[in-house]
Formats: structure tokens, sequence, C-alpha cells
């Protein structure tokens, strides 16, 4: 057994409103910046619908993820190591800006500067990457709430494996929404294909990272992502992708995503899993044994072998406590209610999804039918054979079993608690018909629908114990002291949190740098490079030493 | 002037290639990358871009058999002049063919794409100019001088004269008598090699060849001072191929 130790998410689809405000502070904090216009780390697309980049989920097509040889060995579906070289030149499988949108901007300089007329001035859509005149013809989110009808719609990859007779009942209408940022996968194919070995996956959390020093710009990761959450920066030449905001993390807050989620459907916390598992448990034979198989990979955090393990693994009590109380854990195994992302791919993916009841209780009410009534559910989720066959699609590799018993815990809790919430008598068969008892019907109540700040996030400290002095020697930059060709905002966003001098994390020879990107508006506290700051870093872990406010020349 | 071109350009161009290369490893690797335009144009780049390199790469392996292996050994194993001139002239002709032709749909693509044009810097023109003369002038060497005219035994003048560069006994005279031609590809290509590490085309020396040996999953601590932090940290039982 070898423990490690993973930040994972997951995400309750019922609660998610479609509102894009994680896609939108996400791209705020990362990706508003040139090179990366097209970008979202974040981004929340409608079932059924084509996604974004474009029919991404079709691997035929965009040869994402790993497949297994005749021997049963893993392999990137991609090709080979030297098929993928031979490749090199020019990369077949790659998607082009306008698979995921060209993104454009609008003209407003001509909202004021146009001469008096008698017709209102417009403001002309421009391409963010030419600067010519563009039509806008699509966008990350052009098929939202269904728009474009079936002529649009029908091109989701994912219809197409349905059942002829349930796709016949498509204008039964349901849908969903599916946010979506990077897995950070336990066997990532986007480092497998990267052949500079600049994608890394970080020993003490399992945070997926791309190196931007080492990557060299072989655009292989695009095309060895099946989710396509790596984004090729056209500007800088670099591959960039999600971070799990891992400057936020790493001091115990969570995610820009999960902090601003207005349905605070977000989950985060620790999973213990057995490293020499892994490779096992992504080469099953059978795709539908890969959602068990990877349940297998995880570790119980209370049993006392695993926490002497993770000890010696070097785990500290720390983690090993998150981990004991991480809702993650609850979701995932205790009540086996979350389901990976299409575990097909193979990746082992680490960010789950609590499937959607509401499609299901929407068509019961439709029709006039008590929707909270659990044999009324019951019936339907078996006789609504759109959803579950749709989403057993996304998240089992369609295996309808444990998409249906997820989402039939989902309405004994809505019936159990129904009767809980009028004062009516409880009928915990309800409960033994879905094997819980009632207090566990009832936490796992408190956990999805009260859904407490400090119940949904459970992230430890950083996983270092002087992880301050760690963090000031990681990023020596080796571009300073040439005034910085590498200099991007990229980088300055990296030190937004805690690496800035505010904090005293910085090495002395980063103290002298301005910071706009950590202004609030108000205070010109941390905006300004402080004196003195090398001996903060001596000092230990000191906050908020020192610092005057001091002009620059 | 002689000396000028044939002494101190050659020193001067191979010192910026070195040390230009060492020095933009060291303070830009940020910067080091091929900055693949693919994102923008695909359909042209499949065409042209294989063409181009394997051409290219061909050609520099010719360059380094015919300029850094002395004639006497080619002699001792029996490869007479007539034998390595129909060798060196067909190969060189084919493979220069692919890089001219993988050239030119590169630079059509490169001008006439938006996008891709919008993407050209500065250092790129100045780079395709050389890139362009210099694979120019080496076709004309190969097809016009070898080829169709008589042929020019450069062994014996240019590669002598290359090869004592490095033995610092350069004999900048051998390449008084040089056909115009061979003088006007030597000197655009010592410029571009000067240039060289300024240039995208840095990412030639990152050609990925570790990629065949490390692990497929690469792991890091965040704490760069564990022992068992190797670059390439192994982390689970490789089940992959
Ligand atoms: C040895 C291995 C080499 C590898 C693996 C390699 C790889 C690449 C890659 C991936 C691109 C980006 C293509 C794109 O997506 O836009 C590229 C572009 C380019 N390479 Fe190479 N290259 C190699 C050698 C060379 C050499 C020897 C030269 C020339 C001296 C060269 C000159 C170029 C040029 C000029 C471009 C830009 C093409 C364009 O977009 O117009 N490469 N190379
Ligand atoms: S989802 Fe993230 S970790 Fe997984 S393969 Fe894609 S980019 Fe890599
Ligand atoms: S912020 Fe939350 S509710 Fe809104 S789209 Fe994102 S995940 Fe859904």
């Amino acid at each position: 057994m070898r423990v490690m130790a993973q930040l994972a998410m997951v995400m309750n689809l019922d609660k998610c409103i479609g509102c894009h405000t994680c896609s939108v502070t996400c791209k705020q904090a990362w990706t508003n910046r040139g090179g990366v216009e097209y970008a979202w780390f974040n981004n929340v697309e409608t079932r059924p619908g084509q996604g974004y980049p474009r029919q991404y989920q079709d691997q035929e097509k965009w040869k994402g993820g790993w497949a297994l040889t005749k021997r049963g060995k893993l392999t990137l579906r991609s090709g080979s190591r030297l098929r993928r070289l031979l490749n090199i030149f020019a990369n077949p499988d790659l998607p082009a800006v306008a698979d995921y949108y060209e993104p454009w901007t609008y003209d407003y300089q001509n909202l004021l500067s146009a001469p008096p007329s008698d017709t209102t001035p417009t403001a002309k859509p421009k391409s963010s990457i030419t600067g010519e005149d563009t039509k806008v013809t699509w966008g990350a989110n052009w098929d939202d709430d269904l728009g474009g009808g079936p002529e649009q719609i029908g091109k989701d990859p994912l219809l197409g494996k349905l059942s002829e007779q349930v796709k016949l009942e498509f204008e039964q209408t349901f849908m969903f929404y599916l946010p979506r940022i990077c897995e950070h996968c336990l066997n990532p194919s986007c480092a497998a294909s990267c052949p500079s070995g600049a994608i890394y996956k970080r020993a003490e959390d399992g945070i997926v990272l791309v190196d931007q020093d080492k990557c060299r710009g072989w655009r292989q990761c695009v095309t060895g992502c099946p989710y396509k959450k790596i984004y090729f920066n056209h500007k800088t030449g670099k591959a960039e992708k999600c971070t799990f905001c891992y400057p936020r993390v790493e001091v115990g807050i969570p995610t820009v995503c999960s902090e601003t989620c207005v349905g605070r459907l977000r989950y985060i916390g620790v999973l213990l899993y057995d490293a020499d598992k892994v490779g096992e448990a992504a080469s099953v034979r059978d795709e539908k044994d890969l959602y068990p198989a990877q349940l297998g990979v995880f570790l119980n955090p209370h049993d006392p072998r695993v926490v002497a393990e993770a000890e010696r693994a070097g785990i500290s009590g720390e983690w090993i406590e998150a981990a004991q109380n991480s809702p993650v854990y609850r979701l995932i195994v205790d009540y086996q209610l979350a389901l990976p992302l299409h575990p097909e791919y193979r990746t082992m993916p680490m960010v789950w999804y609590v499937p959607p009841l509401s499609p299901v209780v929407d068509v019961l009410s439709q029709t006039g039918h008590d929707g909270e009534a659990v044999g009324n559910l019951f019936g339907a989720i078996d006789a609504l054979r759109i959803p579950v066959e749709y989403l057993a699609e996304l998240f089992t590799a369609g295996d309808v079993g444990p998409v249906r018993a997820s989402l039939q815990r989902l309405a004994a809790m809505r019936a159990h608690m129904r009767k809980v919430n009028l004062g009516e008598d409880v009928d915990d068969s309800i409960a033994a018909s879905v094997r819980l008892a009632p207090g566990e019907i009832e936490s796992m109540y408190r956990l999805l629908a009260i859904a407490k700040y400090e119940d949904r996030y459970v992230i430890p400290g950083g996983a270092t114990s002087d992880a301050h002095r760690l963090e000031a020697i990681a990023t020596g930059c080796s571009l300073d002291g040439d005034g910085g060709p590498g200099m991007t905002a990229f980088d300055v966003m990296a030190e937004k949190f805690q690496l800035v001098d505010t904090n005293g994390a910085a090495p002395a020879d980063k103290s002298r740098r301005i910071n706009l990107l950590d202004w609030d508006g108000v205070s010109t506290e941390g905006m300004f490079p402080t004196d003195g700051n090398g001996a903060a870093v001596k000092g230990a872990a000191v906050k908020g030493a020192a610092h005057e406010p001091e002009a620059i020349g | 002037m002689s000396t000028l071109l044939w002494l101190a350009l050659p020193y001067i161009a191979l010192t910026s290639f070195l040390v230009g290369h060492v020095w933009r490893y060291r303070h830009d690797q940020f910067g080091w990358t091929t900055r693949s335009s693919q994102m923008h144009e695909s359909r042209l780049l499949r065409l042209g871009s294989p063409l181009f390199h394997f051409g290219l790469l061909a050609v520099i392996g010719g360059h380094v058999l015919g300029l850094m292996v002395p004639k006497s050994w080619t002699e001792f194993f029996g490869i007479t002049e007539g034998m390595y001139h129909f060798v060196s002239v067909s190969a060189g002709t084919l493979a220069g063919t692919a890089t001219v032709a993988g050239l030119a749909i590169l630079l059509y693509r490169r001008f006439t794409v938006p996008a891709v044009r919008k993407a050209t810097t500065r250092g790129d023109k100045v780079m395709y100019a050389l890139l362009g003369a210099a694979i120019v002038t080496g076709m004309v060497n190969t097809v016009g001088e070898n080829l169709i005219g008589g042929g020019y035994d450069y062994r014996s003048t240019v590669s002598e004269w290359f090869r004592g560069l490095f033995l610092f006994s350069a004999r900048p005279e051998l390449m008084a008598d040089v056909p115009l031609s061979f003088q006007v590809h030597n000197v655009v290509v010592l410029v571009l090699l000067g240039i060289w590490p300024y240039t995208r085309l840095v990412h030639v020396f990152s050609a990925p060849v570790g990629y065949f040996v490390r692990p497929y999953v690469v792991y890091r601590s965040r704490d760069p001072q564990r022992p068992d932090a190797n670059r390439y940290a192994r982390a689970w039982g490789d089940q992959h191929e």
C-alpha cells in the first residue's frame, strides 16, 4: 500500500442553476489575458448539448484519454510514444480555436467617436485574434439552455450512444447543467502525452500543473486530455490549465469557482488513495467496471492501518484528519451518491458529480404527479429512461445501475425529509429501501441541502510544515534578473496569494516588484514593494511583517 | 575581407550560437517554445510542416556527413568520390525539394492566413528571410553546381575550412576561390546561426527525446528538498505500455 493524498471536488448537479458565475470569476482570476481569450478553465455546459469545445466527448475524433492494447496495457488513444513524436510537426488531432469559438470583442470606441447621424452608432464585433471584423457564429455557450434547438442539440455525441427508442422520447425534453473544470486525474493522460515532461502531478495534493518554464509548446497535451481541459496559449506558445487555485487551497481556502458558486453546490476535501492500485484499476477490461475499480483505489481514512501507512508516507496529521472529515469521501464512498465523469476515458478523474434528480421531478410535476412521493419517484426513475440512460453515458460508461441507485437515494432523501419537515410520522421503510438508516439520510441531507460552508470545504493547510519558506525557494524565478522576459500576468497571478511579499513569503530579490493584481481598490497595502522582506523570510512564517508603503522612482 | 568573412564572422556567429543558447536557456525558459500556430490553422500546416521538418532533418544529416567527415575516412571505406557525389546529390536533391516545398507552404500560410500573419513577430520575419535564403542558396549549390554544372568538390575546400575552425587552425584562404553561390550560402548560414538562439529556432534544441525513457506520469513534490523528489519520481506500479 502506498498512500497518497488528493484534493478532490464533488458537484451536486441538482443545485446548479446555470448562472455561469463560476466560469466568470475563474476567468477573471486566471484567463483574462491575451492568448487565452478563448479559454475557460471552468465552463458550464447544458446537457444534452455539444459541450465546449464542440463535441469534445467524441474520442473517435479527438483521440483523448487512454485505450487498452490487445495485451491489456494502457496506451494513449492518440498513439504510442513513437507515433506521437512522428506526428509532432503537425498534430493530426488538435482542435482549432474555432472548435472552442473565435473570441471576439466589440468596437466600443465607435459608440463614442461616431459623427452625428440619423442612426444610432453600433459597436461592431471584432475578432480578438486578428482584430478584424468578424461574424459571431459560435460561443462557449452557444447551445446554453438548449439554444439552437434539436438541430444543435442533436449533435451531442452522447445522444448517438442512446438506443433509438430512447432518442425518440427526446421530445420530453429534459436538461441540466454540467459545470466542468480539470479533473486532476489520478492517471492524467495530459501529463502522459507531454513530450517534455512539463505536466506533473503534485505528490502532496494531486493537483496537476503545467510547468510554464519546461513546456516547449509541442501541444500534445491538448489532444491527450479527453476532457479538453488543457488550453494552448497562442501568444506565449505554452499550455495552460486549471490550477485548482493552488495558491488558495494551499492556505486552506476553496477555489474561486467553489467560493463564488451561487448554488453552493461544490465540495472540496481530501481523499486518500492507494497509489499502487491506480494502474491496475485504470486498466480493467470492461469499461463498466471502471467506476467500481476507482472506488476500490480510495482508502478508508478511519482504518487504523491506513492511518499508519499514511503517516509512514509522510502525510501530516492535519491532512489525515481532513481526510477523515472529508465531505468528498462521504459523498463518493459513504453514500455513493457522487459518480465520476466519463470513467471510460481511464484517466481516473477526481471531480465527481451527484447526478441531478430534478429532470425526473420536473417531469412528474408537469404531468400532475406528486414529485416528492417516494413511490412516484422510484417509478419515474425507472420509467423515464432518457435521463437515466443519458446520465449513465456521462458517469458510468453506460451502466445504469449506479445512476439509478444514486437517484433513488436522492429520491428517498426528498420523501423522508418531507415527512420530517411536515411533522408527519417518519416512515423508516423509505430509508431502508435505499439501504440507509434514517440518521444517515438526515446527515446526508445536512451535507447536501443545508450545505454549510465549513461542511462543504475541508481543506488542510499547506502540505509541508514550513510551507512559506519552501514556497519562497520553489518560486525563485530565473527570469527576474534580466527584467523578466517571461514575466507575465500568469506569474503575477501565481504570486497573488501567498507568494507576494505582503505575507513575507517572497524571496528577497522579488520584494521590489509592484503588485497591482492584489489591489482591492481601497488600501495600498500590498501594492508596493517593501524592504526587509528577506529578513521576514528567514524569520519563519511571519504574517504581516512590517511593510511601509514606499514611493517608486 | 577574406579574413573578415571566413575567420571573424564564423567565430562571432558560432560564439553567439553557443553563448546565446546557454544564456537563453538560463534566463528565458519561459520563452523557449515552438510557438505553435496550429490552433489557428491546421490544414496547410499538416501538409507543410512535416515536409519541411523531415526534409530539413535529412538535409542537416547530410551536412554533418559532408562537412564533418573527412574525405580520407570515406575513402578508407572504399567509397569513391563518384559514389559519394551520386548519393549526396540525389539524396540532397530529394531532401532539399521536400524542404523547399514545405517551406513554401509554410510561408504561404504564414502570410495569407490572417491569424497566423498576426502571430508573426519581427524576429520571425528576419529568421524566415535568412532561413529561406539559406535553403534556396543551398539548393542552388546542390542542383545548380553539382547536378547541372560539372560538380564541385566542396569537401576539399569548404569542409576543410569548416573543420579547421573547430581545430583552431582556420585557413580562410581555402574559401577564396570557392564558387560564389557556396560563399553566399556559407555567409547566410553563419548569420542564421548567429541569430538562432534569439529566435523560435531554439525549439530545435529541446527536441523531446527523453520522452521515450521517462514514465508516463510525472510526479513532483511541492517541496523541492524532499529527498525522493527526483525529476521523474515514479508514483505507482506502471501498467502503461
Ligand atoms: C529536431 C526536431 C524538431 C522538432 C521536434 C520540431 C518541432 C516543431 C514544431 C512542433 C513546430 C510548431 C509547428 C506548429 O504547430 O505551428 C515547429 C515549427 C517550426 N520549426 Fe521545427 N522542429 C524541429 C527542428 C527544426 C529545425 C532543424 C528547423 C530549422 C532550422 C525548424 C524550423 C521550424 C520553423 C521555421 C517553424 C515554424 C513553422 C511555421 O509555423 O511557419 N525546426 N517545429
Ligand atoms: S482532466 Fe485535467 S488532469 Fe485529467 S487529463 Fe485533462 S487536464 Fe489532465
Ligand atoms: S456558480 Fe454554481 S450554480 Fe452557478 S453555474 Fe457555476 S456551478 Fe452552477
